[in-house]
């Protein structure tokens, strides 16, 4: 029934640790687009201007509802009708960045939405400025609770970089797409590509729990 | 051509497709429906190898991507003797990834129910099922909704992927119009809106009625 | 004393056999001892409120007969039957689910927090344990909980949920509930604790009037030492997990012959 072929494995492992390397670059560079772009759109959320907040509200809306894959095209394939060609990584990388900086500004958000009313209250009391206001007393402790959600989409985004292979990325699926196709095997690559994403996702959700526990207990939230 | 042109020339091909998504859709939130419930349920159990059991499926599809699971579903599965048609495939798939998410959800939910209920269910003598049927499950069903109806939108996302196996979707069918036309923006455009009119104002608004509606049920309104 | 499972009768008989028996029971919550080798028989249509400071193992007693808690060591009788344990080739062991379930069905028990269904009304808190345990019709159940919940003043109420209710109507709809099983024994933990004073009449009025009209057998641990005064038949004393000192309520209310009973009432009237 099964001929899991062991030469074969030995043969495509190298590239599929190789294109491995790819998928972690991708997944790195994404989350820096978002890290930074989703603190862009909180922030623009909690400005006076009610414009902007609505636009910037529907935009984040826009992003969450509809498939990553499909934004992916739609911005790889649209630059060139309007004569701004992309190269598949710089699509990409907006693409997925922007995708999770919809879902990290809603964890920035609910962080700050949490610092109590009275911290804000005594900052303006002790007349600091709202820059200072942000720095000092909102932003150390919005930024804990928020982590562990942050940590979350870390690992979102690792496993959402095998969408990237349709525009010709070559990261992981890309590479055992393309070995499938060259050697009409398709059990081997899929099967270690999966056991590759086990291999990463799963230590680094093990840490991003760790770790969440330590910040909570010293936080002083749970014993 | 002019968009209105390009939605009369097109409107066919999105409408077959659309409905192929909400196909894919329904029947994705089914499984996953069914998986989250037995799956979180087996989490709670007494019996360590049950439990175990639960832990292994619910990593196995967290850990991985839905696209490596789909491509793993449609091309080696058969060589494992089962052979899914390209639509089961894609759904089937894509309510196991997402069943895994909401089994956590099922379990947290259920863990969010009183102690006091228990030992109330108990106290009348019912017997194990009867205290989850009747007592705890419709008090979890309550907690579970608001995120469930997240995930609910994160599953029809997820179905766009059923394209990459062939599966004639939305997704699909706007990448077909894309590569005959060359005219991306309006293609993939059209899809967004679509798929964003089926999140906010479709989905969200069923999940937000139906947790009044629950909510109501339990006399908390 | 050592004791060993021999020492245990398989079943209580003779005449005077008491509806609930505590032999040498022993509860621990890892090092900490709760219950320490407690004897107690309470007869049948006895009333027996049990008072003691938090701590002293009191709402354990309760929780341990409801099997909410299972015990370390010794045996609890039932109605002349072994609830913790079951007969098995003349010997006892541990109760079986099922067992414990056939045995459970003579007690019923009300709590400090109600625990009423949230997602039932009044009528249908009562109607769940007579329909779904004791296979009652829905006819049948509706009448007996209806019957129930016009003794204890809540038949106008049948129809709301728990979240409409008054701490007071809520635990009264819950003794409703507990009596729809037709216990032989009633629990009463703390009834009346998470009540504002102003209802807690509501509460001990229904109460007082099952002492007086039926031939319940309840045990109840409560703070209210007046309350226990005028219903209990036998008041105990809790004290690190032992009774150190029981008698009629006036005797052990008026003459305490323990210092720490002494200590206790004196703090608590204090208090009131």
């Amino acid at each position: 029934m099964l001929d899991w072929k062991l030469d074969f494995t030995w043969e495509i492992l190298p590239r599929l640790i190789a294109a491995a390397g790819n998928t972690l670059v991708a997944a790195g560079g994404g989350y820096l687009v978002a890290v930074v772009l989703g603190l862009v759109f909180a922030l623009a959320q909690r400005t006076p201007s009610r414009t902007l907040t609505f636009i910037v509200r529907e935009l984040v809306e826009f992003v969450r509802s509809t498939p990553l894959l499909l934004q992916i095209f739609f911005i790889y394939y649209v630059g060139p009708q309007f004569g701004l060609r992309l190269s598949p990584w710089a699509a990409g990388l907006i693409a997925i960045g922007l995708h999770y900086a919809a879902y990290l500004s809603e964890v920035y958000r609910g962080g700050i939405e949490n610092v109590p009313k009275g911290q804000w209250e005594a900052a303006r009391a002790i007349n600091l400025s709202t820059v200072q206001t942000y720095r000092r007393i909102i932003i150390p402790q919005a930024l804990p609770p928020a982590l562990a959600g942050m940590g979350n989409y870390l690992v979102g985004i690792l496993k959402d970089t095998p969408m990237l292979s349709v525009i010709g990325v070559a990261e992981l699926m890309h590479t055992a797409n393309s070995i499938g196709a060259d050697n009409f095997r398709y059990l081997e690559p899929y099967t270690i590509v999966g056991l590759i994403f086990l291999a990463i996702s799963l230590p680094t959700a093990w840490l991003i729990r760790r770790f969440d526990k330590a910040l909570r207990r010293k936080m002083g939230l749970t014993r | 051509m002019p968009y209105l042109d390009f939605l009369t020339t097109y409107s066919d091909r999105f409408l077959d497709g659309t409905l192929i998504t909400l196909g894919q859709f329904g029947l994705a939130v089914l499984v996953a429906i069914i998986a989250a419930l037995i799956s979180g349920l087996m989490k709670m159990s007494h019996s360590k190898t049950v439990r175990a059991t639960a832990t292994v499926y619910i990593e196995l599809f967290r850990g991985t991507s839905l696209l490596v699971q789909l491509y793993w579903f449609y091309f080696v599965l058969p060589l494992f003797g089962f052979t899914l048609e390209k639509f089961t495939a894609g759904f089937v798939t894509v309510g196991l990834c997402y069943g895994a998410y909401g089994a956590e959800l099922v379990r947290g939910s259920i863990q969010s129910v009183p102690k006091g209920q228990w030992e109330a269910a108990l106290a009348l003598n019912m017997s194990p099922a009867a205290r989850m049927r009747r007592i705890i499950l419709p008090q979890a069903l309550v907690t579970i909704l608001p995120p469930w109806g997240n995930l609910m939108v994160e599953i029809l996302k997820g179905t766009a992927l059923v394209a990459l196996i062939s599966v004639a979707d939305l997704m699909f069918e706007t990448r077909q119009i894309n590569n005959n036309t060359y005219l991306s923006a309006q293609a993939f455009g059209t899809a967004l809106v679509i798929y964003y009119i089926f999140a906010r104002f479709m989905v969200t608004p069923v999940m937000r009625w139906l947790e009044r509606v629950m909510a109501r049920k339990i006399g908390r309104m | 004393m050592k004791y060993d499972m021999s020492d245990y009768p398989l079943k209580l008989e003779g005449d005077n056999v008491p509806m609930v028996r505590f032999q040498n029971v022993t509860k621990k919550y890892g090092q900490l001892t709760v219950l320490d080798g407690l004897n107690l028989d309470v007869a049948e249509g006895e009333m027996v409120t049990i008072i003691g400071p938090s701590g002293s193992g009191k709402t354990t007693v309760l929780r341990m007969l409801m099997t909410l808690e299972t015990i370390d060591s010794g045996v609890i009788y039932v109605d002349g039957e072994p609830l913790t344990h079951m007969e098995k080739n003349g010997r006892l062991v541990r109760a079986s689910a099922a067992h414990l379930r056939k045995i459970r069905s003579k007690i019923g028990m009300c709590f400090q927090h109600f625990n009423l269904f949230p997602h039932m009304t009044a009528l249908g808190n009562c109607m769940e344990g007579p329909i779904q345990v004791l296979g009652l019709s829905k006819e049948k159940a509706e009448k007996r909980a209806l019957e129930l919940l016009d003794m204890v003043g809540m038949a106008e109420k049948r129809d709301q949920h728990p979240s409409r209710l008054s701490g007071g109507q809520q635990q009264r709809v819950a003794i409703a509930r507990a009596l729809a099983m037709r216990p032989k024994v009633m629990l009463f933990d703390e009834v009346t604790s998470a009540l504002d004073p102003e209802v807690i009449s509501e509460v001990t009025s229904v109460i007082r009037s099952l002492v007086d009209q039926h031939n319940l057998t309840m045990l109840m641990v409560t703070h209210q030492i007046g309350f226990a005064r005028e219903i209990s038949d036998r008041i105990c004393f809790f004290f690190a997990g032992q009774i150190e000192e029981q008698g009629a309520p006036k005797i052990l209310l008026d003459s305490p012959q323990n210092d720490r009973t002494q200590q206790f009432l004196s703090a608590v009237l204090d208090a009131n």
